[in-house]
């Protein structure tokens, strides 16, 4: 049986609660995005609940410690279509067990859900590495990103951690949303470009007027950084991969 | 304007880049009064440079001005090289504007000796301070200890900096007397123990007092440069493993030394450095940090250098062959860290999967472990039987004919036919 849910975490956990009210032996979940009816096999979808969501989640925190709903959390936002059938087995299996049964790495779910989590780490990670400010004119410090994963609300914190003393957004352009910080909290903002703008980087002319300076100086840096006789440009590339490369100040030409 | 402050950080930078700790990690501290900066306890590299190591932190020389004549160093005195110095406001301008693009974690400062030691770690302690005081700046920041200078200075500056570092330079003083006459070991460890002490003392007098200032959060590392004289890696090994007892230290790091000089005492100019023995080394370390190895097992008077062509976790393990096959379902962790292939990450994950029901092959892969290194040295539920049992060097040519070294450009193996 194929249960079709509406790819948010609510209808995800909801999936799951209504699997528990049935009990209709073995369930694949899909997302209504790539479901596809198939001949013989039945299909149910689910009606996202609050309600019934949060009796999942609260149900989950009682099971699991912080690290591992965070990497639920984590495989959630990695959106990839296996991803939530694994959520769904995963907590399925969770409730089913004695506390603990998160640690049994040879089930299939709990190892599927720890290497999507540590992709989706690593991404995050990445973007706390990678992103590059540009200043612009009304100071601004502004940044356009398309990650493989929907990592904005994990990288939220540090950066109004870190950067508490000037205003910032933070892009993501794949998703079409953003966050920025107006020097008291993060708030979600989406952004009308108009049209022929480059989204990556903007015009000088928006620019404040150092920027060209600092850009330049970081290049230098970068270059005089180098040792030419210990070049490996296969270790360069596997730390940078060359899908990063456009964000990066001292990779532009 | 411009040109000149580019002219100096290409010149400073250039001359810095020999340091090879670039490591943020470790800090502690937080952004308060709404400051600029945070520190990240794992660190961030934000880029890589073109030979593949990692940048975090603005790393440069305060200046390449110096009085001493070390034959390894670029900066030395007799080196007809361009000078340059900046000035303590284009120091914070940079690291800030830097830190504000989400360029670098912080700033690595440096260096040259002028006028004298305590001249110079008070220009030092003058940036450190005006960074944190006057900007109200959070990030990280990683301060040469100046052999000489008084302990009043570098107390100071251990208030403002997250880590202190001094560089032992060569791995023996037989070896600093050959190429830096005027220096001694004995100049590295006074301050290394200096703020060892002090570091002990802060966070002895935390537990009795709760607001106390960080001081050097993030600990002390040191430096050895590879490769221009002639110590084994026994030697090298036996000196990291004694600083990292004595002095609690971080990280030693190994630098492979780049010909920089055509003084007969070193290798020649244009000699390649010694890439693969630096990465033995860190092996090595790595061994000795976190995986429950005693120097003395890895290297010894049997075997004072490491293998060139495999691993030292490998090569003990061959050498141990009286220890293996380990049992996954069974063994200690301990045990189970030493076999070759396994790492940190699957050896928990083992222990805690087991407790579930015996391992399989196909879930020892699932769980990360590099099977076709580690399936000689284990058993599992489903291991197929073996009649016989391998030789150590038997295993050793097994495994070298199905790995390709990045290091080896021609393939050296001996079929063995016995």
């Amino acid at each position: 049986m194929t249960y079709i849910f509406d790819n948010s975490l609510q209808g995800l956990l909801t999936s799951v609660f209504e699997w528990f009210e049935r009990k209709p032996g073995k369930v694949v979940l899909k997302s209504a995005e790539i479901f596809q009816p198939e001949a013989f096999v039945e299909s149910f979808t689910v009606i996202t609940d609050a309600e019934k969501a949060d009796r999942v989640w609260n149900g989950l925190e009682k099971k699991l410690k912080k690290d591992w709903l965070r990497k639920f959390y984590c495989s959630y936002l990695s959106e990839i279509p296996e991803a939530y059938n694994h959520l769904f087995q995963f907590s399925i299996y969770i409730f089913q067990n004695p506390i603990g049964a998160e640690s049994n790495y040879g089930n299939e779910h709990v190892i599927a859900l720890s290497k999507y989590a540590k992709s989706v780490e690593r991404e995050k990670h990445r973007m706390e590495a990678f992103i590059r400010f540009q200043k612009t004119g009304d100071g601004i410090f502004y940044a356009g990103i398309d990650p493989d994963f929907n990592v904005l609300p994990l990288i939220s914190n540090h950066f109004k951690n870190r950067y508490a003393d000037q205003q910032w957004v933070i892009y993501d352009l794949k998703r079409k949303y953003g966050l920025h910080y107006n020097l008291t909290a993060v708030e979600e903002i989406t952004i009308s470009f108009s049209h022929g703008v480059n989204k990556q980087n903007p015009a000088p002319v928006l620019m404040d007027e150092g920027e060209a300076l600092y850009a330049t100086l970081w290049k230098d840096y970068f270059k005089s950084a180098n040792i030419v006789a210990r070049k490996n440009t296969k270790l360069h590339v596997q730390h940078v991969p060359k899908r990063y490369w456009k964000y990066l100040t001292e990779k532009a030409i | 304007m411009s040109d000149r402050i580019r002219e100096k950080l290409n010149i400073l930078a250039d001359a810095a880049k020999y340091d090879v700790s670039c490591s943020s990690s470790g800090g502690t501290r937080k952004n308060t009064n709404k400051g600029l900066g945070d520190s990240h306890s794992s660190g961030i590299c934000h880029t890589y440079t073109e030979d593949g190591r990692c940048v975090s932190l603005l790393k440069i020389l305060l200046t390449n001005h110096c009085i001493y004549d070390c034959l390894f160093c670029v900066s030395r005195k007799s080196n007809d090289i361009k000078r340059a110095a900046f000035t303590v406001d284009e120091v914070v301008e940079l690291t800030m504007n830097f830190y504000r693009r989400n360029y670098i974690e912080g700033l690595f400062l440096s260096s040259g000796i002028f006028k004298n030691a305590d001249f110079t770690m008070e220009r030092l302690l003058q940036v450190v301070k005006k960074l944190r005081l006057e900007q109200n700046y959070n990030g990280y920041i990683h301060l040469k200890t100046i052999p000489g200078a008084s302990d009043e200075l570098i107390k100071e500056a251990g208030l403002y900096a997250d880590r202190m570092s001094i560089n032992l330079e060569m791995p023996t003083e037989a070896g600093l007397k050959l190429l830096a006459p005027e220096k001694n070991h004995e100049d590295v460890i006074k301050p290394l123990a200096f703020v060892q002490q002090q570091i002990s003392q802060f966070s002895a007098d935390k537990k009795l007092i709760k607001h106390i200032p960080k001081f050097v959060p993030a600990g002390q590392s040191t430096q050895m440069v590879i490769g221009a004289t002639p110590e084994s890696d026994k030697d090298i090994m036996y000196t990291a493993n004694a600083f990292y007892k004595n002095f609690a230290l971080k990280r030693v790091y190994y630098s492979g030394y780049v010909p920089i000089s055509n003084d007969t005492r070193m290798p020649v100019l244009g000699t390649q450095p010694p890439l693969l023995r630096e990465n033995r080394l860190y092996q090595t370390d790595w061994l000795m940090r976190f995986y429950g190895f005693k120097v003395q097992e890895i290297l010894n008077d049997a075997n004072p250098n490491l293998d060139v062509d495999i691993d030292p976790k490998l090569s003990w393990a061959i050498r141990n062959m009286q220890h293996f096959p380990v049992d996954i379902n069974t063994a200690d962790y301990k045990m189970i860290l030493r076999i070759p292939g396994i790492g940190v990450m699957s050896a928990q994950k083992i222990v805690q999967a087991r407790k579930f029901g015996k391992l399989r092959i196909d879930q020892l892969k699932k769980i990360g472990v590099a099977y076709n290194r580690a399936k000689h040295f284990i058993t599992c539920l489903d291991s197929p039987y073996q009649l016989r049992d391998y030789q150590g060097t038997q295993i050793k040519a097994f495994i070298l004919a199905e790995s390709q070294s990045k290091y080896l450009k021609t393939d050296s193996n001996q079929m063995i036919l016995f």
